[in-house]
């Protein structure tokens, strides 16, 4: 929406006036405190792409080391969800994107309406979660020894269940030789073992991809959670007139953290659902 | 511009009650408790260290029993690493320090130091919480897959852990961003002090290590409570994957130890060897070198746990690569002092107890990083030892130092010099009794950690204990001594030591604000221009003292 | 439309601006390109390729990382230091993760075939 060249000239320098007054004590110039303020967000952003990098390690390594574990398991994520979450996030990226440049052009309605959309998209990504872990829960597709598939259900309910793979994956392709005696442990099964699970073609340890998969996605949602209130805290600002092309910091620093947590996604997804 | 003594209005009489305190924005008051917490905490650790080495003046039972012995250790480890000396010289001294060498009124974000400090708090009471709560017996590196079973209090502990990570992360972007968005006008980089040349190398190690730790100990707690079997060996994970992440926050986190106290010495060793720092570019660039390269080296501390040969041999490579920058960095103290006018005052003892305490405890490390020797050395006292002189003979033993040369600035107050010399040296003779005999008896086949140990090695487990509690001494007369200037000591001058970076451009205490217009900034290493002025007990610009 | 018009004084006015204002039609332009290259990350797994198939789709997604990052996080617009702070962390997660998957890879034929005994502390 336009304003007035006057109107907004007008803005400018009412929220300059008060950009000013908000100028805290410490910085020389409005400029300093802006550029200091985003090289610090920036830093912060650089932590997370850390944080989320050990897990990435510990998905690289699991996944390096029992290809086939990752190859069967992931069949019981649908992948259509995990496009349409990306889809989603793409979309809510854009609009807090939009939003950022209608606070930067003093478009108040704007802000808050595309803020509200960034809103919504972040909770149809939650939804559509919450969606996913409840069928991981019905199904007993859990971490650990909570990993207790109900194959029946499964074969059922969803006709993105994993087909059960026409051919056994090359035995040159796991690097697992069969176990002498003793428990289960990091090595696989035994030759009787894989006798008996040659029609369900299941490895061992699956459940080492859904650890993954939810300490992943899991860290991945609180993170969004943890987006979705901070852009609530700014819509209600928004809303309240806060911000203009003076003051839209706030709003730029809580884009970037959104974008990140977009960023992520977009490697979780194909990392995740899309193996082949 | 003077030498006059604390003004009326300084930042400790600015404000009074707790809550100004607790919630001050005050870079300053920030780190005055920082100071004091820290300092806290190194005494809990050091009790903690004294009832071991009491422990260990005899084999089997002296005081306690095995399971208990586990846990002060461990506790023994957890507190000093975490609550003392990752926080250290960057969270008591940088917060205070660093905004007046820039000659700014504060950091560039006051309200998240604040947040570091009240995370560090919380930390801290998750730590003590887990003390009381049956300990920690896993030793402070928690390696799976006994910390995820042990029924001791891991959860608290590693939760503690976690949020004093962030308050680190903080420091960390606070530092960095105000290092590049705050220095003065004619503070270029090559003017840096390198005392904030350390600090920002330090930071970056923060900012990247430390999210790392908070990942590893996030994924420690999940499999604990939720049995991830991530690191489970019996649920197909992997034990020694633990141990990479871990190291890979752990190995550069020694780093941003021994960083901010090399920053510390090139301070001291210029001003009190009244010379201009010896090549100050080679300092400040091994500086950023040593951050940089600590990331590589993590595997060192892996060597007999199950890596591959091709992981060790790569490790133990890059590890030696790391040692470079570090003796670039002590040549270049040494030829500061060469033909310098050496003082002896309190600080200065402590940076010459430095330059030897962690020339050994660094070159006791390429022991370490040698694949044949480690084999045998590994989880023995050289290890012990060797830490010991690298964090307590060099980050201690610098934090001390520091703690001597700002307290004036940060007090307004002059301690006994005296007493600051007999605790230094009773600091120096205590140490290397403590800690030298360890060498010995870890190349010998003492393990670490262990309770109980052969009759033969108890003259020197008799000679760490005797060293241990001259230590304790020495702390006595230390905090004595400083304490007892906070009521007692001479008012300070401005500038006493006849440094020439900005924070003793400012009267000590200084202001509230630090200073109301930026000072010029100069070479901070150019000390020809300060002469000492009788009538104050400091230093003065030349031209004033002249004028006058 | 009024928001190009605006868009015209804007640009004219962003001396004035603390921050650059990314035009609309960038952010559009963007956002399809990010959908159509997810469309296609997922079209990608119908094609066989073997051990191929993960590295086509990491790098799509770095694209579409990239873009994000460009665009939409304005780095294309700001100093240099913040790129410089975003690769330099990924750096160091590459690091992390290809020493951990080179060792682990390197002592899985060490590992002794279905032993693991449960800790009982």
């Amino acid at each position: 929406m336009c304003r007035e060249p006057r109107a907004r000239g007008h803005e400018l320098r009412r929220s300059e006036q008060s950009a000013a007054r908000e100028i805290p004590h410490h910085f020389a110039t409005p400029r300093q405190a802006y550029e200091s303020g985003k090289l610090g967000m920036w830093i912060f952003l650089a932590t997370e792409v850390l944080l989320f990098g050990g897990l990435f390690a510990a998905y690289a390594v699991y996944r390096g080391n029992h290809p086939e574990v990752f190859v069967y398991a992931h069949r019981f994520l649908d992948a259509r969800l995990g496009a349409l979450n990306t889809l989603i996030l793409i979309t809510s990226s854009l609009t807090m994107a939009w939003a950022v440049r209608s606070a930067q052009l003093g478009n108040r309605r704007l802000l808050t309406l595309l803020l509200a959309l960034t809103l919504l998209g972040g909770g149809a990504f939650l939804g559509v979660k919450i969606v996913e872990y409840e069928h991981k829960w019905k199904h007993g597709l859990l971490w650990g020894e909570q990993y207790r598939p109900h194959h029946p259900e499964t074969a059922q309910e969803h006709s993105s269940a994993p087909e059960i793979p026409r051919e056994t994956p090359p035995g040159d392709r796991t690097n697992i030789p069969p176990a002498a005696i003793g428990p289960p442990g990091l090595a696989s099964s035994t030759d009787e073992e894989r006798a008996a699970h040659a029609s369900a073609k299941e490895p061992r340890n699956v459940h080492l991809f859904f650890g993954v998969y939810f300490a992943m996605t899991g860290l991945h949602g609180l993170h969004v959670i943890a987006g979705l209130l901070v852009i609530g805290w700014v819509f209600v600002r928004a809303r309240g007139g806060a911000y203009g092309p003076s003051n839209f910091e706030p709003v730029d620093r809580a884009g970037l953290y959104w974008h990140l947590v977009d960023l992520i996604w977009i490697f979780l997804f194909p990392l995740l659902y899309l193996i082949h | 511009m003077n030498g006059s003594t604390a003004v009326a209005d300084n930042y400790l009489s600015h404000g009074r009650g707790f809550r100004s305190w607790f919630f001050t924005l005050d870079h300053k008051r920030i780190g005055v408790m920082y100071l004091a917490s820290i300092f806290f905490f190194l005494i809990l650790g050091g009790f903690f260290a004294m009832l071991i080495r009491t422990e260990l003046l005899t084999p089997g039972r002296t005081i306690m029993d095995a399971d208990t012995y586990n846990q002060v250790f461990t506790l023994h480890g957890a507190v000093m690493i975490f609550l003392f000396i990752i926080p250290g010289i960057p969270a008591a001294f940088g917060n205070f320090v660093l905004p007046v060498m820039l000659g700014a009124k504060d950091v560039a974000f006051p309200r998240l130091n604040l947040l570091s400090y009240h995370l560090y708090v919380v930390g801290a009471i998750f730590s003590v919480v887990s003390i009381l709560l049956g300990a920690v017996d896993t030793g402070w590196t928690f390696y799976t897959p006994y910390s995820t079973t042990t029924h001791t209090s891991v959860v608290s502990m590693t939760l503690g852990a976690f949020i004093l990570g962030f308050s680190s992360i903080f420091t960390g972007i606070n530092f960095i961003v105000t290092i590049h968005r705050m220095r003065p006008p004619g503070m270029s980089w090559n003017r840096l002090p390198l005392f904030l040349w350390a600090l920002y190398s330090t930071a970056i190690i923060q900012v990247l290590a430390t999210p790392v730790l908070g990942i590893t100990l996030l994924l420690l707690i999940v499999e604990r409570l939720l049995g991830i079997g991530i690191f489970d060996p019996a649920l197909g994970g992997d034990p020694v994957l633990y141990q990479h992440f871990f190291w890979f926050y752990s190995h550069p986190a020694v780093y941003i130890m021994i960083l901010p106290a090399m920053g510390v010495m090139s301070e001291l060793i210029s001003v009190f060897s009244r010379k201009h720092i010896f090549g100050y570019k080679a300092i400040a660039y091994s500086s950023v070198a040593i951050a940089v390269l600590s990331f590589l080296v993590w595997g060192h501390h892996m060597f007999t746990s199950g890596q591959s040969d091709l992981g060790n041999m790569i490790f133990s490579a890059l590890t030696f690569s790391v040692a470079i920058p570090s003796a670039i960095k002590v040549f270049n103290w040494l030829a500061t002092m060469y033909k310098g006018s050496i003082r002896l005052d309190t600080p200065m003892l402590y940076a010459l107890s430095f330059l030897l305490l962690f020339g050994i405890g660094g070159l006791t490390g390429l022991f370490l990083g040698a694949l044949a020797t480690d084999v045998h050395l590994h989880d023995t006292y050289f290890v012990v030892a060797h830490f010991h002189y690298t964090m307590m003979g060099g980050v201690l033993i610098a934090f001390l130092g520091a703690m001597h040369y700002w307290w004036p600035k940060m007090f307004g107050r002059m301690y006994s010099e005296k007493a600051g010399r007999l605790a230094a040296f009773l600091v120096f003779v205590g140490f290397n009794l403590t800690f030298f005999s360890q060498f010995v008896m870890g190349s010998q086949g003492m393990p670490r950690r262990y309770y109980n140990y052969l009759d033969r090695f108890q003259p020197y487990h008799v000679l760490s204990t005797i060293g241990a509690y001259v230590l304790a001494v020495a702390f006595v007369v230390l905090a004595g001594n400083l304490i007892h200037s906070l009521f007692r000591g001479r008012k300070a001058p401005a500038n006493p030591w006849g440094s020439a970076t900005l924070e003793w451009m400012c009267a000590s205490p200084p202001p509230h604000d630090n200073f109301a217009e930026p000072p010029e900034a100069g070479d901070p290493y150019d000390l020809e221009h300060l002469v000492y002025d009788e009538s104050i007990g400091g230093y003065v610009p030349r031209t004033a003292r002249e004028g006058a | 439309m009024s928001e190009i018009r605006s868009e015209r004084e804007h640009e004219s006015r962003e001396a004035e601006s603390l921050g650059h204002i990314v035009p609309l039609r960038v952010l559009l332009a963007v956002w399809f390109a990010l959908v159509l290259l997810s469309l296609a990350t997922v079209g990608a797994v119908r094609v066989e390729l073997g051990s191929l198939n993960l590295w086509i789709a990491l790098g799509i997604a770095f694209v579409k990382a990239t873009l994000v990052g460009l665009y939409f996080m304005h780095l294309r617009y700001d100093q240099p230091f913040h790129a410089i702070a975003l690769v330099g962390s990924l750096l160091f997660v590459v690091l992390f993760v290809g020493l951990a998957l080179l060792d682990t890879a390197h002592y899985q034929h060490e590992l002794i075939p279905g032993y693991a005994p449960a800790v009982r502390p």
